[in-house]
């Protein structure tokens, strides 16, 4: 499956990904700029916050408890905002767009 | 039981050693891991690399400590845990160990008034709140006030003025003569930071560390304040000058300063004087001696480690992550404390309700489990931005990004300037067991480059 994220300086990366792992770790691994994943993915830091393409909300599910109190204590919350270590790849989310907020 | 001292993991004095042993030898139940006098010298690292391995879920009862009865949480796991629940481990009230107020006091601190007694109850219950001793909801109104103050965008906003700032400091430093390190960068860098936050007038900018040195300790011989009067003036006097700023921005443009924002936040006329202090004091506190510690110790743990030094030297690149090995090792805030909203168990122990908790940042960063080969110093680990200095869970320090971004800005400027910074003898270490850092810090540069 392919990932594309739009980065801070509004330039795009799109990258592969294999199905079953934390949208974080796709970032991180692929060095994106702007995804941190300090706390190893539990939504305990908030540095890995995206706002998910429109068409990809469904998709992409409802926030946790968890996180949902993390991004009420965070910068640049909107409506798609999502941890991204609470998105798990998957063929169904091939094609995936997310936009890099920074921390 | 009796467990067979292990090996240590790093060489040690002989005095260290002797040390290391009688705490091994001490009954475990009479370990008090808050024990102020561990810290400065060093001795906190075999109290809770002992608690890791034999009693990580420890508690300390009163007979055996000056601060009470208290559960402490040593391992990395379970203190991620703790501090990401924050229903189970609620921050209202006291966020650390230190003593409750040694007298009842009927008047108020602030403004020399009396009391109601109902605001007597509140102080002898909880002393001061703040968003950082509070729970949801009240927690994210206090935060959502002031966060934008260190938001990314004005972040980037202040890095060319941190680093004009950097750079005539390090131009003023002497050459070939001995000086202290703190004094001279790191309380100067980070105090001319903290005045630009609050938006306070830079030639009063010693005044905000006094302040802060004040507020996080107790009066006392060789303390910042002497004595309890001093003390106590101190105090009022920040916070009227706080509660100052914050009326006479209430009639002006909204800015980014945190007294501004504090201003300007539909809420904050709602908020009462125990609160606008403690949220005044957490802004302080956390931007001060967090990462003026932190700058002092990247200077100390870089010359006590040679290798380390010539790879940063060699390459420049790794100083973001030489920064956060730097707060992981520093740990510049040991622990933060929490009290059970009911009987939780953890790591195999049961902590009744309304217990006191602390969390041990300083001992979950030196946890093996987590981190390998976790007392040594290692500028390019593989994941140096996972540490517990910053707290994880809607507590988490609010100004991180900060603190990384003036610790880079200050290397970037030294290593440009100074192919060598020698540490003269042994740093002086702060006294308590909240604030790890160092009083002064004796230091030459040879040459400049």
């Amino acid at each position: 499956m392919n990932v594309t994220f739009t980065l801070q300086d509004q330039t795009s990366r799109t990258v592969e990904a294999e199905p079953g792992w934390k949208l974080m770790e796709v970032a991180v691994d692929n060095a994106i700029p702007g995804i941190d994943g300090d706390c190893g993915g539990e939504a305990a830091c908030a540095t890995c916050h995206v706002y998910v393409a429109p068409e990809w909300r469904d998709a992409t599910g409802e926030r946790t408890d968890l996180e949902q109190a993390m991004l009420a204590s965070t910068f640049g919350v909107r409506e798609n905002s999502r941890l991204s270590c609470q998105i798990e790849t998957s063929e169904e989310l091939d094609g995936l767009s997310v936009e890099v907020v920074g921390s | 039981m009796t467990t067979a001292m292990p090996r240590a993991a790093t060489d040690l004095s002989p005095e260290q050693a002797e040390a290391r042993e009688r705490i091994y030898a001490a009954p475990l139940e009479s370990l008090d891991p808050a024990k102020t006098d561990r810290f400065p010298t060093g001795e906190w690292q075999w109290v809770f690399e002992r608690l890791r391995a034999e009693d990580p879920v420890h508690l300390t009862t009163e007979e055996h400590s000056e601060f009470g009865r208290y559960w402490s949480l040593t391992r990395w796991a379970d203190i991620q845990a703790a501090d990401t629940n924050h229903e189970l481990f609620s921050a209202d009230g006291l966020i650390t160990l230190n003593r409750p107020e040694p007298v009842a006091r009927t008047t108020s601190i602030f403004d020399g008034r009396e009391l109601t007694e109902e605001e007597v109850q509140e102080r002898q219950k909880a002393g001061i709140r703040s968003l950082l001793s509070m729970d949801p909801p009240d927690h994210e109104i206090h935060r959502g006030a002031v966060a934008e103050g260190v938001a990314p965008a004005n972040l980037a906003a202040l890095e060319p003025l941190i680093r004009e700032r950097a750079g005539a400091i390090l131009d003023g430093l002497p050459i070939g003569e001995e000086f202290d390190w703190v004094d001279k960068v790191s309380i100067e860098l980070t105090a001319m930071t903290l005045a630009t936050l609050f938006d306070y007038p830079q030639e009063k900018r010693r005044q905000l560390t006094y302040w802060s040195d004040v507020i996080t300790t107790q009066a006392g011989p060789g303390q910042p304040a002497e004595t309890q009067e001093e003390h106590d003036l101190a105090i009022r006097d920040f916070y009227m000058t706080m509660a100052e700023l914050v009326g006479s921005r209430r009639s002006e443009e909204p800015r980014i300063d945190f007294m501004s924002l504090m201003a300007h936040s539909p809420h904050s006329v709602n908020f009462s004087e125990a609160e606008l202090f403690g949220d005044s004091v957490v802004l302080l506190v956390g931007g001060n001696d967090t990462t003026r510690n932190t700058i002092t110790g990247s200077v100390y743990f870089l010359s006590q480690n040679p290798e380390e030094n010539a790879k940063l030297r060699a390459n420049p690149k790794l100083i973001p992550s030489m920064v956060s090995e730097t707060i992981r090792f520093q740990t510049p805030l040991t622990h933060m404390t929490r009290r059970t909203t009911q009987d939780v168990e953890i790591g195999g122990k049961v902590i009744p309700a309304g217990d006191r908790v602390v969390l041990w940042y300083v001992s979950g960063n030196r946890d093996d489990a987590k981190v390998q080969d976790a007392d040594s110093y290692v500028i390019d680990r593989k994941n140096p931005r996972q540490h517990l200095s910053f707290g994880f869970g809607i507590h988490r320090c609010l100004g991180n990004k900060l603190a990384e971004l003036q610790l880079r800005i200050i290397w970037e400027e030294m290593l440009v300037r100074f192919p060598e910074i020698t540490v003269v003898g042994e740093p002086k270490r702060s006294h308590g067991h909240f604030v790890k850092g160092y009083d002064s810090m004796t230091v030459v540069i040879p040459r400049r480059n």
